[in-house]
């Protein structure tokens, strides 16, 4: 499968900026600019492309725009315009002299010198001192750079049509953002699992060499789609599943069987083991079972186990789990509407509880908690004529007051439940207590899941510090004066180690914490979240929760979370061949040990990112195998254990470990390696280690793998394009880069969102989609084909659609067509848009229509409904816009993509060198 | 003048006091060499019929040291208007509203036979009366049941006006807010800590916390409603309420595994309850009623663990220093106990459970604050029910016998000093010149608290005669006391009822005959059997008998007359005869003896005769026999083991216990079925007329007595057989030869062997 390597060369930055590799004026560390250099007008300007100075404009990607000087690569040119550099995108283009092989992709082009690109680089030596007139302005075309778009529009013209079948080792399976079935026949869908690379080094030396992080992005319950059928469920019967006698590996299709059956050896730690009488079957010539096919186990990369009593705890088997929720009814909720909200929204969500299968009604039985300084806990049993209220202020030592007729099954108590979320809303209609405690609410749930013997789950609703006296109760501690400084750290860690505390008791219990948060000012994400992260549970943050324009929102992320399928008092243990270990896990849980990965809850959204290291050597021939079993317990309380298989290849090339790379799992990888340095680090070291990481991947194979040619061309290898423009957006993240308007709330709490999201996710959220709704085509149900992210893509006449996952944003220029204006929003003119809508008019004509289509489309897509803003171009709102077109220099002084691959192609050079 | 037997009578009903000499000895040597201290049993609200209370304030004696109330003793000079007190001497002006007095318009209280007067006055506010009901719910299903239907008919008895609360326990304690539409709330508290009254309120929102207002919200009237209100409310607003509340109450859910108590949280109850009250109406009339089914088993006051294989401590365990909670519960509810005294609320504690429920850890609760304490096997027995009952029983005018809040401040002529008192009560330190440094129970005080009483709660007060020898009282010389009691009416009016007697003063060198004939052997019975079980509860039991016997043999020796070390000369005179067989049934008594009983049962049996009246007091002491047979109308008889006959039928009262049995012939006769033939219908009468007479006594007794009916050779016989006088035993039936009667089975000495020792030791000149 030996993939074409598309090398992409850059020449050395601009004449007169370069000097000899030797003479370096440049400090890695100068980059980019803490302060804003003079720019000429044409970086932070209006984004037409008419601006450009060399070049025609072009808005195509790989657009030959003019024919490239033989001699630009080498040595400093002093006269302007520098040529633009590209190669053709077709393979047919000629190879031109100095450039190489273009066999793929795009390239990158040089228009001319960045007018003042080198402010970022006082040390500059010549730009100061040059007489005259500055050098006319000269840039890199964008056009000729790497293009997200193009990779990804390629990947679904090349892969989308045919499923991808996993019956193969080592296969990179397409992109996330690719639609594409898979046929699991062996290895697990990488729906479930995907890893930074397909075919890993052998030794430890080789990947180490390479830089390149080993890591495997794990989601193990994830959604299949309705065409790919579901684990199945294997039951071995009393003595458990099928093990290794060692290693304790479950059965599964690597796993070989010898002496006629009788034995198996261990595809992990090559332990021969007994085969259980019950399980014995006879081989077939080639060594197979031959009750290979009937067995999902030996047949198939991802299945199920019935587990047995030994894998309960206390050696019992679990009760069914229950849901608690628990009202913040402070004077903020009251009066927000939200109290009532969730109490209206709760009578009919309760009837879409999780089920299990084909069962009638949800086993999950359901709790009612609500709270301010103290708590009422709710008796809804079924006998009850009325719902008993039971307050307990002793907040210092949470206990709960009642067992009987606390968790109920809903159909049985329907009524008495329905009364108490009737009456809620009246009883604290005049409440006047804006104090609220926290922990004490927790330990609340805790403590009714420990007396019911059951995991579970509780939905908080919070608005506000818990400053009521009481444990866990916080102070105000935010400072954004601590930004860029080494005590930034500070913000993102907890104000005090009791919620850690709790959360390890809750693990215990599989008690599951999710958050829904709405606050009007600092509320403390980062301590609040703790117990959440740890428990594998969600936040979710409503800012200034306003009931018109976030009801929906916050409904939609309600029926959504309790809805969707979820384990309890899950454990995951990866299991990986001899050689390779895996040694760091990345996601929402808690481990109590190195190896095993706790979480109250796990829910089809979450996950895990385990990175792997050597620790001895691999063989070409048996490649590495991994060997993800995931023991929960089902929402109907079944004790179940998930195994996924995945079977990789090694090798003693570097090139082979580059081909097989993904960029997407990569920076899903390094974004949550670096969103947790943050909490040790100061910002800054981490921006920066990111970067040198990044830098010595790429170098690496410019070194190794790459054919010889000029120090100054950037090589990219094909499956890495996109690592620097990816990288960049990681790195002027809100976490790693904050700008002004960026909360330390906001900042904790996207640290954590980012930490449990799986490929598709980052991918989204660090380059967001842009899409040109008045391209679309009103008669298909296709999406308008996507474009980058940069203010020069967009056209004052058009209408665009940006997602990342948490936001849809509608720009609208200010030259759009009065007709598609009325059409969208129903008014008559740009000046009548308001900006204060949270949703699309519903208007009966197909642009509306088709809009609508989309954004229901997107928000389908994403585990969150986004939250829509409109904004109309030179509005204020535009500010908030144009953070996300991440290939323009951000305001928060994140580099453009232009910019950073420079600095980028500096960097290898200077590990080259 | 009448006897002294009718000069005892008529005091006792017109004052509600009984002394242990109605002569007193005039100097203090002469008062301890009469062995019996000289006391009174006083019933501060004996129910008096013919006693319409006046409608304005007593008048006071102006010295800021006495305040003693004008009296019929004052002397009067009508023309002066100047009254002068009988206690320091002071010269006091009438107030201007008694212008118009002269020997003949006097006002009632000088009258003489107003000696017992009773004052309506008008101070402070009138609270409604409180009742806090405070609930065990780790009740057998049966047993709360009943207990819900006896609470729920409570309801009925109380005075509409009435402010009722429910507290309901288990493993956690619920504090149930009654104020409340639709949804019903309560307050929890988690049963296994102490929380202090600060807490307490605090957590039930009871202080009212310095709310910053809102901006923007109207300003609350500052007439909100009383904060309390949540808790207690009036029965007539909320009956209907409680009623459902009470009967949705479920038994505790908490699981109870095999092998364990339920986890019982009374200390933590019984502490919020007294928060509760103390934060919200302080100095009113409060009674949290405690029904408890078992132990506290966790939590403060905590008697016994939750591990049925180890047993509630027994009276072995406590004198083997082996009850390893008892001490700490015990000081747990003696802090509540005082704070509820001081606060002037009480407790009732309704125990109804097989075994021990903590009683003796518990008593001081009711002992301190006048309190009930209603022992029983179950809530679902009309021993309860009845006994609950009665407890809203109404006096003769239709209003409750029970008052609260009172205080009784007792003042005496100068050779007089107060030694000390016994009773439901607690000190109110008031120190004064009348206050005796001998303290006799509760004493270095002229005044106490006695949270609740009704009309036969008595007290025992003892006196100290102060007066020198060498100071003779003037011949004819009276000395006087005045007992003014201010109490709560049921009916929630303030009230004062003061009693002046007086009594003469006696040489008893030269007039021994005159006190010995003044002695009263039944009150002073009962005032030495106050003062035995007084220290019963903090000595050895045989130090206290020992005590005892020697009392006796002291009296005996002063008043008895005999020929030294002749015990056959001995005779005792007739106002003392009586007097060492009430002794020797007191030695046998559960009062003093913890052989058979339970440390619970014993401080049931000390709890009442702390507070019982004379009489009910002499059958607790002696029990009363009565004998029914063909040969006569039913007669008292001997409590002696010959008085059981095979041809009787015996009915006992013990006070705690009425025990019908039948002779052996007759028992063989009922169940031959006679009763049911025409022709002996005269046998049906006789074994009905025991059954009518015990109904009457079981009419009125509070509590209501056990009732037992057995017969001869039955096991509950033993109830019969153990209070009997042991004249016949094992040991000596044979040597008495014939005589019938029932033998006992026992080692006890009889009465007999008890008096032949008697005579003996007080003949002795070696004592």
């Amino acid at each position: 499968l030996g993939q074409p390597i598309s090398t992409q060369r850059l020449p050395t930055q601009v004449p007169g900026f370069a000097p000899p590799p030797s003479s370096t004026g440049i400090g890695p560390s100068s980059y980019p600019p803490a302060t804003g250099a003079p720019r000429p007008p044409t970086m932070p300007g209006p984004p037409l492309s008419g601006q450009t100075v060399a070049g025609p404009p072009t808005s195509q990607p790989n657009h030959v725009s003019s024919p490239p000087p033989p001699s630009t690569m080498s040595g400093p040119h002093p006269g302007p315009p520098m040529s633009g550099l590209h190669g053709p995108p077709p393979p047919t283009h000629p190879p031109q002299p100095g450039y190489q092989m273009q066999q793929n992709g795009s390239f990158g082009q040089v228009r001319g010198p960045q007018p003042n690109y080198g402010g970022a680089y006082p040390g500059t030596p010549n730009y100061g001192s040059q007489p005259g007139p500055p050098p006319p302005p000269k840039r890199l075309d964008p056009d000729s750079i790497p293009s997200p778009i193009q990779v990804i529009e390629d990947d679904r013209s090349n892969r989308g049509s045919e499923p991808f079948v996993t019956g193969v080792r080592g296969q990179v399976p397409p992109l996330v953002t690719t639609n594409f079935l898979v046929k699991d026949q062996g290895n697990a869908s990488p729906r479930y699992i995907r890893c930074t690379s397909y075919n890993i080094p052998c030794t430890s030396d080789m990947a180490k060499q390479s830089q390149v992080p080993l890591a495997a992005v794990i989601k193990p319950l994830a959604t299949l789609p309705p065409e790919e059928t579901l684990p199945y469920l294997v039951d071995h019967g009393e003595s458990g599943p099928v093990r290794c006698n060692r290693c304790k590996a479950y059965m599964c299709p690597f796993m070989q069987f010898i002496e006629g059956g009788r034995r198996f050896q261990c595809c992990f730690c090559s332990c021969v083991t007994e085969v259980p009488p019950h399980y014995f079957q006879h081989l077939d010539h080639t060594g197979k079972r031959v009750d290979f096919y009937d067995r999902p186990e030996l047949s198939l990369g991802s299945y199920e186990f019935l587990a047995t009593v030994d894998y309960c705890k206390n050696n019992k088997f679990p009760s069914p789990p229950a849901f608690i929720f628990m009202i913040d009814v402070s004077y903020n909720a009251v009066k927000s509407g939200l109290v009532r909200l969730v109490c209206e929204e709760l009578k009919s969500l309760l009837d879409y509880l999780p089920r299990e299968g084909n069962m009638e009604e949800s086993a999950i039985r359901v709790g009612f908690v609500t709270y301010n300084k103290v708590l009422h806990f709710y008796n809804v049993k079924s006998s009850l004529a009325q719902p008993q209220m039971m307050v307990v202020s002793d907040v210092a030592d949470m206990f709960v007051p009642l067992l009987d007729g606390f968790l109920v099954n809903v159909n049985e108590s329907r009524t008495v439940i329905a009364s108490l979320l009737d009456q809620i809303p009246e009883m604290f209609a005049d409440t006047r207590e804006t104090e609220t405690v926290f922990a004490p609410v927790i330990q609340a749930g805790l403590e009714a899941l420990k007396a019911a013997e059951c995991a579970g789950k509780l939905f908080i609703f919070h608005t506000s510090l818990p400053i009521a006296e009481a444990p866990g109760k916080l102070k105000n501690r935010d400072d954004k004066k601590l930004i860029n400084t080494d005590k930034e750290k500070t913000l993102f860690q907890p104000q005090t180690t009791f919620y850690n505390n709790l959360a390890k008791d809750c693990v215990a219990q599989g008690c599951c914490v999710d958050l829904f948060l709405f606050p009007n000012q600092y509320l403390d994400v980062a301590t609040l979240g703790v117990v959440t992260y740890q428990t594998g549970g969600s936040i979710y943050k409503y800012a200034y929760f306003q009931l018109e324009t976030d009801q929906d929102r916050f409904l939609n992320d309600l029926r959504r979370d309790v809805q969707k399928e979820v384990g309890f008092d899950a454990v995951m243990r990866v299991r990986t061949s001899t050689g390779i270990r895996a040694t760091d896990f990345f996601g929402a849980f808690y481990m109590s040990n190195t190896t095993d990965v706790e979480m109250a809850g796990l829910d089809c959204d979450k996950t895990i990112t385990v990175e792997f290291k050597h620790d001895d050597k691999l063989s070409e021939d048996s490649g590495a195998l991994l060997q993800c079993a995931l023991l929960y317990t089902s929402c109907a309380g079944q004790r179940r254990l998930r195994i996924h298989n995945l079977s990789l290849n090694c090798c003693t090339q570097l090139a082979d470990l580059y081909r097989n790379c993904e960029t997407d799992t990569l920076i899903n990888y390094l974004a949550k390696y670096a969103y947790r340095g943050v909490l040790g680090s100061p910002v800054k070291t981490v921006r920066d280690a990111l970067i040198n990481q990044c830098a010595q991947i790429l170098a690496c194979y410019r070194k190794n793998c790459a054919s010889p040619s000029s120090a100054g061309q950037l090589i990219l290898p094909e499956c890495m394009k996109l690592l620097p423009v990816y990288l960049n957006c990681v790195l002027k993240s809100d976490v790693l880069q904050p700008g002004p308007e960026v909360t330390t709330d906001d900042r904790a709490y996207i640290r954590q969102l980012v930490t449990s999201m799986d490929v598709a996710e980052t991918n989204v959220f660090f380059y967001p989609r842009l899409l040109p709704l008045t391209k679309a085509d009103v008669d298909s149900d296709s999406l308008p084909a996507a474009i980058r992210n940069s203010e020069e893509r967009l056209s004052k006449g058009d209408i665009y659609l940006l997602e990342n996952g948490l936001n849809i944003f509608v720009w609208v220029g200010v030259n759009v067509q009065q007709g598609l204006i009325q059409n969208l929003f129903g008014v008559s003119s740009f000046s009548q848009i308001s900006n204060a809508l949270s949703t699309l008019p519903v208007l009966e004509n197909p642009f509306s229509k088709k809009v609508r289509s989309i954004v229901d489309m997107l928000q389908v897509q994403r585990s969150r409904y986004m939250k829509l803003i409109i904004v109309k171009q030179e509005d204020k709102l535009e500010m908030l816009f144009k953070h996300f077109l991440v290939e323009d220099k951000s305001l928060s002084g994140g580099a453009s993509y232009v910019d950073f691959l420079c600095h980028m192609h500096k960097e290898i050079r200077q590990l080259l060198s | 003048m009448a006897t002294y037997l009718e000069f005892i009578q008529q005091n006792e009903e017109r004052d509600g006091v009984r002394f242990s000499w109605n002569v007193w000895p005039s100097s203090r040597l002469e008062a301890t060499r009469m062995v019996v201290p000289l006391a009174c049993l006083l019933t501060p609200l004996k129910e008096r019929l013919d006693l319409p209370p006046v409608q304005y304030e007593p008048v006071l004696c102006s010295r800021p040291t006495c305040k003693a109330v004008l009296n019929p003793l004052c002397q009067v000079d009508y023309r002066a208007k100047l009254w002068a007190c009988n206690f320091c001497f002071q010269r006091n002006q009438f107030p201007p509203a008694y212008a118009g007095i002269s020997e003949v318009n006097q006002p009632a209280e000088l009258m003489p036979q107003f000696s017992t007067i009773e004052y309506i006055v008008q101070r402070g506010p009138q609270t409604p009366l409180i009742f806090l009901y405070v609930v065990d719910t780790c009740l057998e299903e049966e047993d709360l049941q009943a207990l819900k239907e006896s609470l729920q008919m409570s309801l009925s008895l109380l005075p509409a006006d009435a402010l009722v609360g429910l507290i309901t326990f288990g493993r956690m304690v619920q504090v149930h807010e009654l104020s409340c539409e639709g949804i019903s709330k309560s307050y929890v508290f988690r049963g296994t800590k102490d929380l202090t009254a600060k807490q307490i309120q605090d957590m039930l929102g009871l202080s009212r916390p310095a709310v910053p207002l809102q901006p923007g919200r109207p300003l609350q009237t500052p007439e909100q409603p009383v904060i309390s209100s949540r808790f207690l409310q009036p029965v007539h607003k909320i009956d209907m309420n409680l009623t459902d509340l009470l009967g949705e109450l479920q038994r505790d859910p908490w699981p109870v595994t095999q092998g364990t108590r339920p986890l019982r949280s009374t200390g933590v109850a019984l502490s919020i309850a007294v928060g509760l009250l103390e934060g919200t109406f302080p100095n009113t009339g409060a009674r949290i009623m405690l029904f408890t089914g078992g132990p506290p088993t966790q939590g403060p006051g905590m008697v016994v663990g939750d591990e049925l294989k180890t047993p509630i401590r027994s009276w072995h365990d406590i004198e083997k220093d082996n009850a390893r909670f008892m001490r700490k519960a015990t000081k747990h509810f003696e802090t509540l106990a005082n704070r509820t005294a001081a606060n002037g609320h009480c407790i009732d504690i309704y125990a109804c459970a097989l075994d021990q429920t903590g009683l003796l850890e518990m008593k001081c609760c009711a002992n301190l604050t006048g309190g009930h304490m209603v022992m029983g096997d179950s809530f679902n027995t009309s021993l309860f029910k009845q006994t609950f009952q009665r407890v809203f029983n109404k006096g003769f005018n239709g209003e409750f016998r029970m008052a609260f809040g009172a205080s009784l401040d007792v003042k005496t002529s100068r050779e007089l000093k107060i030694a000390g008192a016994i009773g439901p009560c607690t000190s109110l330190n008031a120190k004064g010149p009348c206050v005796s440094e001998n303290e006799l129970g509760i004493g270095g005080t002229s005044q106490w608290k006695i949270c609740s009483l009704d009309p036969s709660t008595t007290l025992a007060i003892y006196f100290e005669v102060v007066n020198q020898h060498n100071a003779p009282i003037p011949q004819g010389g009276r000395g006087a006391v005045q007992f003014v009691t201010q109490y709560q009416h049921s009916n929630t009016q303030k009230r004062i009822r003061v009693t002046t007697i007086a009594r003469n003063w006696a040489d008893a060198q030269s007039q021994l005959q005159h006190i010995e004939a003044a002695f009263d052997q039944e009150a002073a019975a009962v005032l030495m059997a106050r003062l035995g079980v007084y220290r019963a509860e903090s000595e050895e039991g045989p130090d206290v008998l020992r005590w005892l016997d020697r009392q006796l043999i002291r009296l005996c020796q002063k008043f008895g007359q005999y020929n030294k070390d002749d015990p056959n000369s001995f005779r005792l005179s007739e106002s003392f005869s009586l007097y060492p067989q009430f002794m020797f049934h007191l030695r046998r008594s559960p009062f003093l003896q913890v052989f058979n009983n339970s440390p619970d049962e014993s401080s049931y049996y000390r709890h009442h005769f702390a507070r019982q009246d004379l009489t009910q007091s002499l059958i607790m002491i002696q029990p009363i026999l009565y004998a029914y047979s063909f040969h006569g109308p039913p007669e008292p008889v001997l409590l002696d083991s010959s008085s059981i006959l095979p041809d009787r039928i015996l009915l006992m009262d013990t006070f705690f216990q009425i025990v019908i049995y039948l002779g052996e012939t007759i028992a063989q006769w009922q169940k031959a079925g006679y009763q049911d033939m025409p022709e002996y219908e005269n046998f049906k009468h006789l074994l009905q007329a025991p059954l009518d007479d015990a109904q009457e006594i079981l009419q009125t007794r509070f509590p209501m007595p056990r009732y037992i009916h057995t017969e001869h050779g039955g096991s509950q016989a033993r109830f019969l057989l153990s209070k009997v006088n042991p004249s016949q035993t094992h040991n000596n039936l044979y040597a008495w030869g014939q005589e019938s009667g029932a033998p006992i089975l026992t080692d006890d000495v009889s009465l007999q062997v008890f008096m032949d020792h008697l005579k003996k030791l007080a003949v002795s000149s070696a004592s």
